[in-house]
Parts: C-alpha cells; structure tokens; sequence
C-alpha cells in the first residue's frame, strides 16, 4: 500500500534580494517517515524549514504541508505540526510542570488533557523527581529530551527538528534517536535538519542541499552506492566538494 | 482566551522570579523619589558664610545679626584681610563672603550710600545665585526699616506672588519629573527585554510557530508591565502625597486615565525597541540612551525648555515625556481639567498610535 505525502514541495523558492536562498527544491515526504534534512551551514536548510512550518513567505512555487496551504493556511499548518529548534527553547525560570502546562496551553489542550499528558510525559522520561524544579537545573541532555517531548505534546502530524542533537554526548544523541523512531513508529512524520553524518544514516530518506538546492535525495544506503562510498560523510564530502 | 491567560500567568512566573527585575521594578520608584524629595533640593539652608567688616560699627553689627538669625545661612568666621578671601574660598568651608567697606555707618548717614561687597563662589551658579538673592532680600528689608519714616515720592514696589508652588519646594517640581522616568523605563525598558529575551533564547520562534498569534503574544507580553506601572503609578502618588505632603489639585480620576494613556505610550515604545534590538543588551542600550536622557534633559523636567537653544525646543516636542509633565503638573499643581489638557492629550494618544502602527509594519517586515 502506498502512503500519503504529508509534504509536498515544488519548486519551492525563497529569495532575499538578489540572492537566492532556496532555489526551486521539490520533494514529498511521506507519512510516518523519518526524512533527513541534511546541507553545509548556509546551503538553505533553515530558510527551507521556515516555509514549511509557516513563519516565512515563500517567493514562488508551491508547498503543502498537513493537508493544508504554505501560502494560504499557514494557520491550520501550525496547529498540525510541532517544532523543535536548534537552541534550546523551554523556559529556564519555568518547572518542568509549567513549561508542559504552558505549551500545552498554547496548543489550546484543555486542562484534563494536559494534566494527563504531562503525568505520562514525565513518567516516561523519568523525570517525577524534579518534575517541580526549574528546568534551568536540569542537564542539557534532559532538556533536550524534554523539550522533544513537549513539541509531540499536541499530537502533531509532523514534527519538525532542527539540529535536534546540537552540542550534546553521544549517549543522549543514541536516546534521542530512540524517542524519534517512537514517535515515527506511532504514525508521526519526523523532518529532522542534521550535520552529523551518522545520523543521517538512521533516516528512512535523505535530502542533500548545496547552495539552495537539493542536489541528492534517497535513501542512504542507495546514496552511498550511487557515489560508490562507505558512509554518508562522503557522499556529503563529494556533493559539498563539487 | 484561555491560551491568553495561561500566557499572562508566564509572564508573571518571569517576573516574580526574577530578583533582580523585581528590584528594579519597585525599589527604584521609592529610591528615586526619596533622593529627589530629600536630597536634591533648590532650596539653600544654613550656607555657611564669612564676614570681612572694615567698619566694625553699629550698622554693620546690626546687618550681620540679621543675617546670622536667619535661617539660610550661617557665619562660619570672621576674616580681617582681603587677602583671606580667596584663601578661605579654596579651603571650600564657605559659599560666600561678605565685605563691609569703611565707615559703613558714618557713609551711611552722611552720603546715604554704603557699599556691601557680596562675593559667592560660583562653582555651583545656581546656589551662588539664590544666595546673592537671599542676602539683597535681606538687606532690602533692613533699608525698609530705616526709611520707615521718610515717603519717597514716587516708588515702584514689586510685589511677587509665586503661586501654584508658593514655598517653591523643588520635591513638587521632582514628584511629576520622577513619576514620568519610573513610568517611561519600568513600561518601555522591561517591555523591550522582556519581548528580546524571548528572540534571544529562541522561545520566541516556537512561539511564532505555534497556533497562538503573534499580536497575542505581544499583548500578552505587554499586558503585566500595564499592571505593574499602574502599581508603581499608585506608590509614587501616594508617597508624595503622605511623605512630602504635596496637594494633588486635580480630579485623581483624571490623573488615573493620563497616567495609563501616558504608560501605554511607552510600552508601545517598548515595542518598537524590541522590533529593531536582537538582544537585551541592545534593547537596553537603547532604552537608556534613547529614552532616559532625553526624558531627563529634554523634557522640562529639569531644565526648562523655554531657555534651550531653538533647535533642542522643536526636538522636544517629539518626546512623549514632555507632554506628560505638562498634564501631570496642570493636574497635580494648578488643578486643572481635561479642557486645558486636551491638546496634550490628543498628541499622547497619536504618538502612541505611531509607534503601535510603525512597530506593527516593523513586526511583519520581519516575518516575511
């Protein structure tokens, strides 16, 4: 059986100017997928990302996300997806409790709703002991996690990740990982923007950007014999080189 | 609605948990209007001041009586030489020196003119100023006396009233002046970080990403520092009113309704800085240096703008502060109502909608 696209881009184009930041890329990513977003810093991953999660205006082509508009209804594309960016972003001087309590809110859950997800969230994560303390406390590793967590809250249909793993020990990246086959597993598409190259690896597809467009796209095990390599850091070394 | 107010409860989380903000937000009001009130004054008492009396005779010694008892100054010594004048001016123990010429009595009588020598150390203008104008008044009073049974033919006689201040304490010249600094920095400075803290730690993207809407995050964001400057608004009145006993002539209901159109001026102006600045650092900066100053020096509160030079006049029309210091004084001191103070009114209420309308444009520029 085949699966629905969740995201289809076409020639999606955003310029700045006179400079083209993101030049004409299409692809689909299906439900439930696990699609690797991958490019050097600058090649257009993050401007790309902005369109399809609605804050940013593409200049031409055609985008959907959700079911729903990039143009049109960027609105009813925010209710259906969650985010998750590369600094860190929950409220250092909230608890753990309250920042579930208000991301949850602002997703318009209702209060049994979140009291019931955030028991489960904080069961699930092992967190009952500081559940009531700052989360400006807590290790990096576990915000991470956390704030992973908290993007799924709403039941997104897509969640988007951008350089989830940033700056934190390979223990953490490997149960990081973990909780994204989950969340595929369950039926969420996960769009996740990388630069490390093992990680690409865990991907079901894989789309490469250099200077604002895609310039390979497949699964990474097809990608490496296509370029005749090892592993994914030389496909990328061999795209990026030219 | 219900997404709104859990918002609101966050920011209040924000708020009480930081110390320091919180310090800011009410230490400062009672610091500054205790400092203004009692320390920095316009009033000159017990100015310690030298005599240098050639005559040493009856006149002179009643003059210098009447000096000493009064309650502006002191005499601190008695010199003998010309040449301890500068000595004692460079010591710093005296503002002022009074010098008697020779036979001040005898000149008196005979010539009907004696000279006194009034000398003040004009480091500090303006107490060198009201101390010359102490003394003359002084000494005016005393001639009066002597002349009390001769009539002049023709006399002008000045009679000054200071009305609306008539004891001219500076603390009523102060209470407006603070209360419009407190309010300008507590609604635009903590609005603009507070708004900057959010794009710097990156919540401000998933909060742009979520389904709340922008305008709701920045009312949201807005909406405490209203009730915290109100608060603040609130404490100000009060202590001027039971600490420095000064009269608030005007309808209260009023100043209430200036006051908040004045704070929301400045948090639309919090706004706008927080449109342009990246970081709180920024934000800050530009706060201080583009708000503060001007609202100390270009608005009349301490410097009257009527003696500025032409240019700094017309720029301080475009200053917020200083059509909220005319309707707090009309208000406070003359007593005045909203017929004398539409005018001043309607140019808030535009200003405010400028800035909302250009913070707006701003706020969409950014998101394309």
């Amino acid at each position: 059986m085949k699966k629905e696209n969740v995201i289809e881009a076409q020639n999606l184009t955003k310029m700045f100017g006179d400079f083209t930041a993101v030049n004409a890329i299409s692809f689909e990513v299906k439900k439930g997928e696990i699609f690797g977003f991958l490019g050097a810093n600058g090649a257009g991953k993050t401007t790309a990302m902005k369109m399809l999660i609605g804050i940013s205006k593409p200049t031409s082509g055609k985008a959907n996300v959700a079911g729903f508009d990039v143009f049109t209804n960027a609105e009813d594309i925010k209710k259906n997806i969650g985010y998750m960016s590369q600094k860190f972003a929950l409220y250092d001087d909230l608890t753990v409790k309250e920042n579930i309590t208000f991301f949850g809110g602002i997703y318009g859950l209702s209060r049994k709703q979140i009291k019931e997800k955030s028991n489960n969230l904080i069961e699930a994560l092992g967190l009952e002991e500081v559940a009531n303390k700052l989360v400006g406390a807590l290790p990096l590793g576990w915000k991470q996690k956390l704030s992973f967590s908290v993007a799924l809250l709403h039941d997104p249909k897509i969640v988007f990740l951008d350089e989830p793993t940033g700056g934190v020990d390979s223990i953490t990246r490997r149960q990081f990982w973990e909780m994204i086959y989950k969340a595929a597993n369950q039926g969420t598409t996960v769009f996740v923007t990388t630069h490390y190259m093992d990680e690409a690896e865990y991907c079901d597809r894989v789309s490469i950007m250099v200077n604002g467009k895609i310039e390979a796209l497949d699964t990474p095990k097809k990608l490496k014999q296509q370029f005749k390599v090892a592993n994914m850091n030389d496909v990328f070394l061999k795209l990026a080189r030219g | 609605m219900k997404r709104f107010i859990g918002f609101i409860k966050k920011e209040f989380y924000h708020i009480f948990r930081d110390r320091r903000s919180l310090f800011i937000l009410f230490g400062m009001p009672i610091a500054q209007i205790m400092l203004f009130g009692f320390a920095i004054t316009n009033e000159i008492n017990n100015v310690d001041i030298a005599v240098l009396d050639h005559s040493k005779d009856a006149t002179t010694k009643e003059i210098i009586n009447k000096i000493s008892v009064s309650k502006y100054f002191s005499i601190n010594q008695f010199i003998d030489r010309e040449s301890d004048i500068e000595t004692i001016f460079k010591k710093g123990k005296v503002k002022a020196v009074l010098n008697f010429e020779t036979g001040f009595s005898k000149k008196l009588i005979t010539n009907h003119k004696a000279t006194i020598q009034i000398i003040t150390d004009a480091t500090d203008p303006n107490t060198a100023n009201t101390i010359s104008n102490y003394v003359n008044a002084i000494l005016q009073k005393y001639q009066k006396g002597l002349n009390e049974d001769i009539t002049i033919a023709y006399q002008i006689v000045p009679q000054t009233r200071m009305v609306y201040n008539p004891e001219l304490k500076s603390v009523y010249m102060f209470v407006p002046g603070v209360m419009t600094i407190i309010l300008m920095l507590v609604s635009a400075m903590m609005t603009s970080i507070s708004i900057t803290r959010e794009k710097e730690l990156g919540t401000m993207e998933i909060l742009l990403v979520s389904p709340i809407k922008p305008i709701q995050v920045i009312v949201g964001k807005v909406f405490p520092y209203i009730f915290l400057s109100i608060i603040n608004a609130i404490v100000i009145v009060v202590l001027s009113i039971f600490i420095f006993k000064m009269p608030v002539q005007g309808s209260l209901f009023l100043l209430a309704f200036e006051s908040v159109l004045f704070i929301i001026t400045a948090l639309a102006l919090g706004i706008l800085i927080s449109t342009i600045s990246a970081t709180q650092q920024t934000a800050m900066m530009i706060s201080l240096m583009g708000l503060m100053l001007p609202v100390i020096l270009l608005s009349g509160f301490i410097f009257p703008i009527s003696s500025m030079p032409l240019p700094l006049q017309v720029i301080s029309n475009i200053i917020p502060a200083k059509w909220f210091i005319i309707i707090i004084k009309g208000i406070m001191l003359k007593g005045v109502g909203v017929q004398y103070l539409w005018k001043e009114t309607l140019i808030l209420v535009g200003m405010t909608i400028f800035f909302i309308g250009l913070s707006v444009k701003k706020y969409k520029i950014r998101l394309e």
